[in-house]
This record gives structure tokens, sequence and C-alpha cells, in this order.
């Protein structure tokens, strides 16, 4: 987002002293904003403030609508209903220059350089310094990067190309541009999430510095000891809503985790016996370099085996190594006790797999396709007759079959597909892997930008399949769905496997500490 | 409107009103220019730009070759690709077909031992150099994983060597009767014509089609639905060469010589028919019935242009115009279509 911004005209890095009034104690306050997107409320009349010269770290699980709240304190998106104030003052952010203008800078989650240009391009992109001749002055852009980088302690060469740089100098590269715009409030989105520790000590000395001159800083991370750390106070967000706000050094991490996952485990998740069947699958060291290794682990039909892990946790990689996406780089699969080797998902599909993936709109959805050449595009094969022609007749009849027994809502079969809900897209390529009658249904985030609604639907669906025979695995960030579902839950931290948890002790806490690396067990 | 979709009872009901295809606005855009031009027509020459059956065959005849290679190049462009090469591949085709398509009364043949030869090797030489040359550019895209645009931009310039270094830049004349009659009266448009209802139905009812669509659409959902994406891809360009091939067949048969010159730039005429006729560059829209129209838009145009006297350098300025606003057109009413 930086990388289109223009900031003041005044480029210099200086360190000016904050001018708060006494009697307006918040630098930032957001008063009931709401944001819905096409299906989904990802934020629900939410409340937050920020103090100058303090930390507010902000947590919660993955779609709790942190990141859509930032986004529209950086003007990315713009909130439904509520309000921005800025020392007081209502504010209406309508892009991410006019926020920057206004002082606040954001330090994306995702990386954001331009790895062919130089460190001090990158961090003065758009309001390079000038010299007389409007040209681009370099030697005065590389001293600003150097006084800006010696004062953050950061030992970079400015006209070093950013691709050169490691991930984690690319990260405080990051830093120092967001730095270099001398916000008052700065939002770092998990930006301790590529970095070492030795980094994170650095980063937090950074803003401990800002916080000296009266910044305000929120802080989005996972990590609890990052927390305690430095936070001054920690809110905590849960499905698009503010759960409340406390001071840091009241809590502990125990009371932290149950005000993030404190919710009740409703009627949502059906009952089910649990007549499990058979050995179907069974995986052993399973490795993919540097992502993840030392997988193993058991799938049984008619068993749902949930795998629970903070995102970048591997999760995603083990299912699409699974299902020859990204085949893996060592270890055994074993499927009816004969071991397999699947190079390609076409092979994946012929011995029973099915993966509903993770990013819908990625990998799922052919946007411009109707909703029926959506449905069938897994079973054409099996539907071309003699003469070469595609069976339209028996696949409109299946296609339509499945549209009941899924409830998909959608005028016709011949509608596009874009034009449904999140939740019946889903319920739309689930049908998709079910009319190739799998085995193991692997299912990477099921539920991911869907209502509750639909929700329900999917899991009663999912628990009859199981019900069926079928052996499902569950990947899913939303701890009470992956506690709701599974028989048994592996979590996973960091590419590696903290360990697997039966239905009885798997509780949202004990996997929250798997999850966070904070034991394992094995 | 999603959420009200998702308000609405399970019970909603399965048929509905079919939008007017595509097809339909651009066809009515055909006929609009056609009547323009009758208009001006009887203001400036007194006489009937469409009631001359003389002038609308000749039209067509023109409409053919760019046509045929319109049709591979709309099935590249569904997958998301480019083929740039289509004008070369034609000359070079063109011109290993009529080296082989010579007669024996001709002294300074190609191939002096080659003359005479049964017509059908010419055209299967022709049609094979064709679906080399866009197998080459297919495994290149499906195997390096470089931008189509450049992959086919290096056959464009090779290709178009290749075929004047072939007679080192001389044309190839005097050829059989029975190869000529390929290209002779209507039989440019009959085979257009075939070959265009052959690749409706391909795309429309087959296996291939949908996985056409299906490629362009998403690729990463594509393979992981099972669809062999790379192999595909060296299909659908393979077939783009092929028709290039053919082309060229039919256009030395028509001029009765192969010339290095053919097919001068005529792949970005058939890029702008299948634009014109709704293809989108973004993949995953495109309709062979929409290409034949917009090939004869641009037949009409070139046509029309010509007859009420407009000097030719305007004529390609107002045909750039019209590509631009075609697509400008397009891309708006998608975007009206997503919000509706």
């Amino acid at each position: 987002m930086f990388a289109s911004a223009t900031a003041s005209s005044n480029p210099l890095v200086g360190i000016q002293p904050a001018a708060i009034p006494v009697d307006e104690p918040y630098l930032l306050e957001i008063v009931n904003v709401s944001k819905g997107f096409p299906g989904v409320v990802a934020l629900s009349n939410v409340q937050l403030r920020v103090r100058p010269g303090s930390v507010l770290a902000l947590m919660g699980e993955n779609g709790a609508g942190k990141s859509t709240l930032m986004k529209i304190i950086a003007g990315i998106y713009q909130p439904d209903a509520g309000e921005l104030r800025l020392r007081g003052k209502p504010v209406v952010f309508d892009t991410p220059l006019a926020a920057l203008q206004s002082g606040i800078a954001m330090i994306h989650q995702e990386l954001n350089l331009m790895p062919h240009m130089s460190v001090a391009e990158n961090i003065w992109i758009g309001r390079e310094q000038l010299n007389g001749f409007h040209m681009i002055d370099h030697r005065e852009m590389h001293r600003c990067t150097a006084k800006l980088l010696e004062r953050l302690r950061i030992d970079l060469d400015p006209e070093e190309h950013v691709g050169n740089l490691s991930i984690a100098e690319r990260q405080m590269v990051e830093i120092a541009k967001a730095v270099s715009y001398d916000s008052d409030i700065l939002i770092m989105d998990e930006p301790t999430s590529a970095i070492t520790d030795k980094e994170v000590a650095h980063l937090f000395s950074i803003i401990a510095d800002l916080k000296s001159q009266g910044k305000g800083i929120i802080y989005i991370t996972h990590k609890m000891n990052e927390v305690f750390a430095i936070a001054d106070e920690v809110a905590v967000f849960r499905d698009g809503a503010y759960i409340g706000l406390q001071r840091a050094d009241s809590m502990d991490g125990d009371s932290l985790i149950s005000m993030m996952v404190g919710r009740e485990l409703s009627q949502l998740f059906p009952v089910r016996e649990k007549p499990i069947g058979d050995l179907l699958l069974s995986v052993r060291d399973l490795r993919l370099n540097g992502i993840f290794k030392g997988v193993s682990f058991d799938l049984h039909a008619g068993e749902i085996l949930g795998i629970a892990g903070l995102m970048g946790s591997g999760r995603t990689n083990v299912a699409e190594a699974l299902f020859g996406i990204t085949p893996s780089d060592g270890g055994e699969i074993r499927l009816d006790g004969q071991p397999v080797r699947i190079s390609d998902p076409h092979l994946a599909i012929e011995k029973g797999f099915a993966l509903l993936t993770e990013d819908r709109k990625l990998s799922g959805l052919f946007p411009c396709l109707s909703v029926m050449e959506n449905m069938e595009m897994a079973v054409l094969p099996h539907y071309v007759s003699g003469n070469g022609f595609i069976q339209q007749k028996a696949l409109r009849a299946l296609c339509e079959d499945m549209c009941k027994k899924l409830r998909v809502k959608t005028p016709s079969l011949e509608q596009c597909i874009d034009t449904l809900s999140g939740g019946n897209q889903q319920k739309a390529l689930l049908a998709r892997w079910l009319m190739t009658n799998p085995r193991i249904l692997i299912l990477d985030e099921p539920t991911r930008g869907i209502d509750v609604g639909a929700k329900a639907e999917i899991y009663r669906l999912i628990a009859y399949l199981a019900s069926e025979g079928m052996a499902v695995i569950m990947i899913s960030s939303e701890l009470p769905e992956v506690l709701g579902m599974s028989d048994r839950v592996m979590v996973m931290h960091e590419g590696d496997l903290m360990g697997t948890l039966d239905r009885g002790e798997a509780t949202q806490e004990r996997v929250m500490q798997l999850a966070s690396g904070m034991t394992a067990v094995h | 409107m999603n959420v009200i979709l998702e308000n609405k009872p399970a019970t909603v009901p399965v048929k509905s009103r079919r939008r007017l295809p595509t097809e339909l606005s651009i066809f009515l855009v055909l006929i609009g220019i056609g009547l323009v031009f009758e208009l001006f027509g009887w203001i400036v020459r007194d006489q009937s730009f469409l009631m001359n059956s003389q002038r609308l065959v000749l039209m067509i005849l023109q409409v053919s070759i760019i046509g045929l290679l319109a049709i591979g190049v709309t099935q590249v462009i569904i997958t998301t690709g480019i083929d740039l090469s289509s004008g070369s591949v034609l000359a070079l085709s063109a011109m290993i077909a009529a080296s082989l398509a010579q007669t024996s009364d001709f002294a300074r043949a190609v191939f002096p031992s080659l003359t005479d030869l049964p017509v059908w090797i010419p055209v299967i030489v022709g049609l094979g150099v064709g679906l080399l040359a866009g197998a080459i550019n297919g495994s290149i895209i499906a195997l390096t994983g470089i931008p189509p645009f450049i992959a086919t931009l290096g056959m464009m310039v090779s290709a178009r060597g290749l075929a004047r270094y072939y007679t080192e830049g001389q044309p190839v004349s005097m050829l059989s009767d029975s190869y000529t009659a390929i290209g002779h009266g209507a039989m440019p448009v009959i085979i257009f014509l075939v070959v265009a209802l052959i690749f409706h139905i391909a795309l429309r009812y087959t296996k291939y089609g949908k996985y056409t669509y299906a490629i362009g659409g998403n690729m990463q959902a594509a393979r992981t639905s099972g669809i062999n994406v790379k192999r595909h891809l060296v299909i659908v360009y393979s077939i783009a060469g092929l028709l290039s091939g053919l082309a060229g067949v039919v256009a030395s048969a028509r001029a009765a010589t192969g010339q290095a010159g053919m097919g001068m730039s005529y792949e970005l005429d058939a890029i702008a028919a299948a634009v014109i006729g709704g293809t989108s560059l973004a993949g995953g829209v495109g309709r062979i019935t929409g290409t034949v129209i917009g090939a004869l838009i641009l037949g009409v145009m070139a046509s029309g242009f010509t007859f009420v006297g407009v000097d030719a350098y305007i004529q390609d300025i107002i045909k750039g115009l019209i590509i631009v606003v075609a697509v400008v057109i397009d891309q708006y009413r998608n975007k009206r279509k997503l919000k509706r």
C-alpha cells in the first residue's frame, strides 16, 4: 500500500515532540465501527482507543476482524458504519494516502517491497528527494536513508537491492519505511512472523524508542510472549466483535487465551456417533523441505481428523502434499496398506482423494463459469461418451441432485457462480468433490468467509459424510470448529507436528498452547 | 445482493430467464455498421453498399483467412494466452505447401523432382508445418513457463525468417490446378465456416472446450480439479498453429502463389476480431460465434471504407479506434454485470 502512497513534501526524518493536549488522552478512537463483505459481517460495532506513548496489542483468532479493522484505520477499506476520531476530531480516510498524511502508517503482514529497487528507493518511493532540476537526488536520498537506518540501528547498505536481502532484513526495511513517515500512529500487523529472535529484540527496542517519543503503536500478533514483553494494553477481538481491553500486566497467558477463545460450543456442531472403520490412510514422516517435516498420522474410514495451527504452520502444505499439488520430498503415504506416490492432483483424484482448497477465489472457483461448469469439472473425464461429446443430460441430473442434497441456492445451474453468496459457492465446490465419490475428503478452511447459517449446514454435511464412511481431514483456523467436529486434532507449529490430541483431551487452551509453540507433546 | 440470495427459501425456481447472448449485441453492431455504410453509399456514391453480392462475396472471402486465424487465437486467448505468430506461421506453411504443389511445366520449381504431386501432399505438409509451429509454441509455454507473448513473439519472428530463407525471398508460383482449387470461388468461405462450426461445437460440448474455459478461468483451480493443464495448453496452441497452417494453404491456393510476405500483421487482425467478438484477454470468456462476427465487422469496415472512398491511412486510424472502443465497452458491460 505504501508503494503508491506519497507522504508530505518534507522527507526529513526528525523527532518531533508529541504535542498532545492534556484534556485529550487518546490519539485515535474508533467508535462503533462495522464493516461487512458480501455474505459476511467482518466487524460489528467495534471500538478501540490508542493512547500516545503506549503499545496496544491486538489479539484474536484468524478471522476475528483484526486485519479488517487495521485496514479501515489505514484507509484501505471504508467502514459501513461508525466513526474514526483522530485526536478527538472525526476523520474519514478515503485512501491509504489520506491516512498516511494524517499520521497513520502501517507495516503490512505481506511484504510490499520492490525487489529490483534499492533499500533507499523503496523507503522513499513516491516522495523522492529532488534536486534543483526536479530530478531524483540520489545522494540526498542515500544520506537520508543512512541517517534513518542509523537511528534505528539497522545495519544495511542503502544502495543494496532489496531482492538480495533476507526476508528478515526486508522486514526491517519495511519497519524503517513505516518509521520514516514519522507518523503518530504506527500499525504493525504481525511484524515478527518472518524474523528471528535477534531481530525481534531489535524491533522491540525500536518500539520502545517510538513509545518514548509519544507515538501510539497498534501491535497485532499471535504470539503470547510478545504481548507480555511490549504491550501496555491488550485488546481482544473475536468473530468480528470487540471483546474487551485490559492492562497487559494484569493478565497472564491463560486468562488471555480464554478471553480470545472463550465462546460456548453451541449447537453448531452435530453430535456424531463414532463408528470408526478400517485404517485407510497412513502417513509417516512426510516432509516438504523448508516447509514442514515429521508429519505422521493414521486416518480411518468414518473419522474426522482436524489439523489446527496458525497460518504459516504448514497445515495447508500438508494437504497440498497429500493431494499432489506440491509433492512431498520424503516420507511415506500408504493407502489401504499400499505405498502410493501422488505427484499430481489427477492421480490423487483417481485414488479417491478430494481437496477443497483453502482459498476459494485463488484455487477453487472458476469465476466466469456457470454453477454447473464449476461443479462438473473434476468428474468430466467420466462423462465423455464414445463420440467425444460430454453427456450433458447425465451430468445435469447429477448436478441437480447435488444441488438439492447440499441445498445450493442458485436460480439455475447456468447462473454465473460469481453471483452466489460465499456459502453457496463453497457448497457448490464441495459438490464438485463429492461428485467424484472420494474416500478421503480433505477440507482446508471449509467455512472461511461464510456466514453462520451456511457454516452449520456445512458442518452437518461433513458429519453426514463421515457417518457414511468417508474419511475426512479438516484444516481450520477456527478452534471451536476443529474441536467441535474432529475425532482427533493434530496441531502444527512452524512446520512441526506438535502433537495429536484425542477428542477428550483437546481443549481450546491445550490446542492454543501447542499451536503457539509453547509446549509440545509427542 | 448476495445477502438477499442467501435469505431466499431453498425452493428457488430452477428455470430462470436466460440473458441475451453477448453475440447478439455484437451482431447488432455489425448490422449497424453495415447500415451506416449503406446510408453513406447512397449519399456519396449513389448506390447500395449491401445490395451488391459481388462486393459481399469478396468481403467474406477476405474475412475467411483472418477468420481462420481468429478461431485459433480465440481459443488461445480463452486460456489467458496470446498467439502473435499466426500471421508468420501462415506465411511459412504457405511457402512450404506451395513449393510442393508446383507443376512440372515450371522450369525453376523449388524441388524440380517433387512436381505434380497429388494435392493431398502439399495440404498435409502445410497443415503439419502449422501444427508443428503451434506445438512448439505450446511446449515452450507449458514447459518453461515463459509468457505466451514472448514465446509466440519469438515464433513470429523466426517463422517469418524461415519463410524468407526457404526460397531466399523468391515467390513460389505455377501451382497445380487441383491445389489452387482449394482457394477457388467460395471454397475459402466454406472452409472457414466449417472450421468455425467444428470449434464452436468443440468449445461448448466437449471436454476439450470445458477444460479450455476452466484453465482460462482459474489455472490453479483447473490443476486442483485434476486437469493436466500443461498438456492441454500444448493442445490449444497446436490447434491454433494447425489453423494458421490451414490459412496458409488456403491463402496460397487462392493467390496461386506462396510468398514470404503473406499474412503480414494478420495476427493482430485476428486478435482484434476475437476481442471485438467479446473474447476477454483476461481469459475464461469468449465464443467462436462472437469471433466470426468480430471478423465480419473488420471485413465490413475495410470494404465499406474503400467503398465510401476513405483514405487507406485514415481507415487504419479508425480501425484502431474501434478496437479500443469495443474493448472499453465490453469491460464496462462486464463491470455492470458484476454489480447487478
